[in-house]
């Protein structure tokens, strides 16, 4: 067995003295696991690094087999990560995200999404912004997307403010009212178009968060990223 | 293959795990010591022996001696440079030390955090780090040059936050005897970004 594609490192783990476990994630193939050898050498470690998308070859002997790697770096981003705190964690929180995903099952969309959210420069706001939608769109890969188009109660496509905790379906304003202090506030900006307030922003992840504690982190008895409040707390307080 | 008694096998099979050594080397390492038994295998025996007894992990600082707070933290000479050196193993600590890097304290976090392997900041000694950070005017967070490395660093930075003590890190870009052709380009990119002044004089 073997191919060849693009992918991005989102992790490595040791492996005896010299070699390492790559998880990458990549085009057409999803999160996908091999082994490098020299992984740990003074070469090789710091192409192996998260956020670095390297050229991988693949080799096995049966498909489900771990497989090794042959890796050739193309787009060196950790070193430009490694300077800048924010995406530094920004990455850390992505990577922990990808991990979710079952193993060698194509999430084109989510990877696309990572890099840009690397690559595009993004910061303050624009960042946080980028990451909530990444989250919501990340539910909805695990098989546990909110549906926010309509309203549970009246059927309104307008106006809609909240979500249940429990269902994960939107409310309209006027249907929220008397059970606002038992529902999640919906931003504007995760519907549709328009600008978020830091309060938009910690009003996103709260939603996003109590979703994948509920049906990702709680039943796999998995803590939040410790990275991820770090984050939150640094993209809402700048603004 | 058979390789005499059970004790002889159970010997090679310890000497196996060290790094370094996979089964055939800890086989003739044990062929060689049972040779040199009154020359080698009885002193590193005892000196095991003693060992065992002896080490201990510093309770201040995470570095391994023979007493607790190691000879590190006992230094008076170290008491006045104010340093506080934060590095991840032990090995990075007797790593600086034989760079003669000064009269300074380290703190050893004993790893980094990493939700591959499942570390996280419990698992290390940030919170012992915080507790002795007010003793120091400059702390230098001295983890390796990886994502993993510097999340922690950057952690850290956030955890101590308000606390007043001067907080830097060590610099990143051209090692000795490197060739900027072989450098990676974030590497020459961050060594150009911490260039420094050339003194003409």
């Amino acid at each position: 067995m073997e191919w060849t594609g693009r992918g991005l490192v989102i992790g490595v783990r040791r492996h005896g003295e010299t070699s390492v476990i790559l998880e990458a994630m990549v085009e057409g193939r999803g999160r996908h696991l091999g082994l490098v050898r020299g992984g740990r050498s003074a070469r090789l470690a710091p192409t192996l690094q998260p956020g670095n998308t390297l050229l991988l070859t693949w080799r096995a002997r049966l498909e489900d087999h771990l497989g090794h790697y042959a890796v050739e770096l193309l787009d060196a981003r950790a070193a430009q990560l490694i300077a800048d705190r924010t995406r530094l964690y920004a990455i850390q929180l992505l990577g922990e995200h990808l991990r979710l995903l079952p193993e060698r099952d194509p999430h084109d969309r989510l990877l696309s999404l990572t890099v840009a959210a690397l690559d595009d420069g993004l910061t303050g706001l624009a960042l946080a912004v980028a990451l909530a939608r990444y989250e919501l769109f990340l539910l909805d890969e695990l098989g546990f997307g909110l549906d926010l188009t309509a309203c549970a109660a009246t059927g309104e496509s307008e106006d809609l403010t909240h979500v249940s905790p429990r269902t994960g379906r939107a409310v309209s304003r006027a249907a929220a009212e008397p059970y606002r202090d038992r529902l999640l506030r919906l931003p504007g900006f995760l519907t549709g178009p328009g600008n978020a307030s830091p309060e938009d922003i910690r009003d996103a992840f709260v939603l996003t968060g109590h979703f994948l504690d509920m049906h990702v982190w709680m039943p796999r008895k998995l803590d939040p990223p410790p990275t991820r409040e770090a984050l939150i707390e640094r993209l809402t307080a700048h603004n | 293959m058979a390789n005499g008694g059970p004790e002889i096998e159970q010997l090679i099979q310890l000497l196996a795990r060290l790094p370094g050594l996979g089964p055939r080397s800890a086989r003739r390492a044990v062929l060689h010591l049972i040779k040199r038994k009154d020359a080698l295998m009885v002193p590193l025996s005892a000196a095991l022996d003693r060992a065992v007894a002896a080490v201990r992990v510093c309770e201040t600082c995470g570095n391994v001696d023979t007493v607790s707070p190691c000879h590190i933290c006992t230094d008076p000479r170290r008491e006045q440079s104010g340093l506080l050196i934060v590095v991840e193993d032990v090995a990075d600590l007797w790593a600086l030390e034989r760079a003669g890097v000064g009269a300074v304290r380290y703190h050893v976090l004993g790893g980094v955090l990493s939700p591959l392997d499942g570390i996280g900041p419990e698992d290390l000694t940030i919170e012992q780090l915080l507790g002795r950070a007010a003793g120091f005017s400059e702390i230098v967070l001295a983890v390796n040059a990886t994502v993993e490395g510097q999340t922690t660093a950057h952690y850290i930075t956030d955890r101590l936050a308000g606390s007043g003590v001067r907080i830097t890190r060590l610099a990143h870009g051209v090692p000795v005897g490197g060739e900027l052709d072989y450098l990676d380009e974030g590497t020459l990119s961050q060594a150009l970004r911490a260039r420094t002044a050339m003194d003409p004089g």
